[in-house]
């Protein structure tokens, strides 16, 4: 029986194969529409009626906010992955995602609070958004701080995994807090019954914007995962040459005398 | 182009967004080095 694509792609060897030739393609097409994006935002987009010029904060913290919360997502399936099928890229799909859904949330939390404060006269409030937001930065800080911490690669993907799913808990609470408590934070706008609210001069720069941060992420991810696979080589060299010369060692250490240990030489 | 009174706080923010990308790329390629050093080391070793 031969293999199934998925199975075939996401061996670690033939992942190593395409995802290195795929990634400088990614990376390219990431900076143009990331180019593109750019010039739409400072030269085309016309000041919001209410917010002025500030609005064009969102172009960078909204395609933040999208990130930080899919690489959790995605982190979460990957979560599943380890735990229920062992999958050999799953766990280093994870360890791969995490920083950077941390450095996007970190983006999406600074960005937002520059954003309230001339919007809303204040950097911070403790509302719903903003503070389930930060929460999923401190669980994204959880999740490496745990990895780090557990030596056993096989261990710390499966405590890792749990806290990932128990930490998923937090993704609806992020989308629907803006509908199930009174916050400051303006309601969805783009994802939302009957079309987005946005006037399509303001939405289409600010979805090239999303799809170049998505390309940019994928390509930061794809490059990361590669990164953790070579660091899996290099443990499993270090153990074998460790096992190696501990296998010569005893040919090495000269032969005990029969004296007993603690007696004057 | 006259980003208005709140000029500041725009900059701030795209500023501190090129810092974090720039870092999070900074570190990914540093990170790819070492294990690639490491990776030669064992080669050579063999050899």
């Amino acid at each position: 029986m031969t293999p199934s694509l998925w199975t075939r792609l996401s061996n670690p060897s033939h992942f190593m194969r395409w995802s290195g030739a795929l990634v400088p393609w990614l990376a390219a097409l990431s900076l143009g529409v990331l180019a593109l994006g750019l010039y739409l935002t400072f030269f085309a987009v016309p000041p919001d009626y209410q917010q002025g010029e500030t609005v064009r904060i969102m172009y960078i913290h909204v395609p933040a906010a999208w990130l930080g919360v899919f690489f959790y997502g995605a982190m979460s399936v990957s979560a599943i992955g380890t735990l229920v099928w062992r999958h050999p890229l799953a766990d280093v799909a994870q360890r791969a995602a995490a920083p950077i859904g941390a450095a996007f949330t970190l983006i999406c939390l600074v960005t937002g609070s520059l954003w309230g404060k001339p919007m809303w006269g204040t950097y911070w409030v403790w509302d719903a958004r903003l503070t389930s937001m930060l929460v999923l930065l401190l669980i994204y800080c959880g999740i490496i701080a745990l990895w780090r911490t557990l030596d056993d690669p096989n261990r710390a993907a499966r405590a890792v995994a749990i806290l990932t799913l128990v930490g998923a808990v937090n993704l609806p609470i992020i989308k629907f807090s803006v509908n199930w408590w009174s916050t400051l934070h303006q309601p969805a706008s783009i994802l939302r019954m009957g079309g987005s609210s946005i006037d399509p001069s303001m939405l289409y720069p600010l979805l090239i914007m999303i799809g170049a941060a998505t390309l940019g992420g994928t390509t930061l991810h794809l490059y990361a995962m590669r990164t953790e696979i070579m660091r899996r080589r290099v443990r499993t060299l270090t153990i074998r040459e460790a096992e190696r010369l501990d296998r010569i060692q005893p040919r090495l250490t000269p032969q005990p005398t029969g004296v007993p240990a603690g007696q004057p030489v | 182009m006259d980003l208005g009174s709140h000029g500041g706080f725009i900059v701030a923010a795209y500023v501190f967004t090129a810092a974090v990308m720039a870092a999070l790329v900074g570190n990914a390629v540093r990170d790819r080095r070492a294990q690639l050093r490491a990776l030669k080391g064992f080669g050579e070793e063999r050899r």
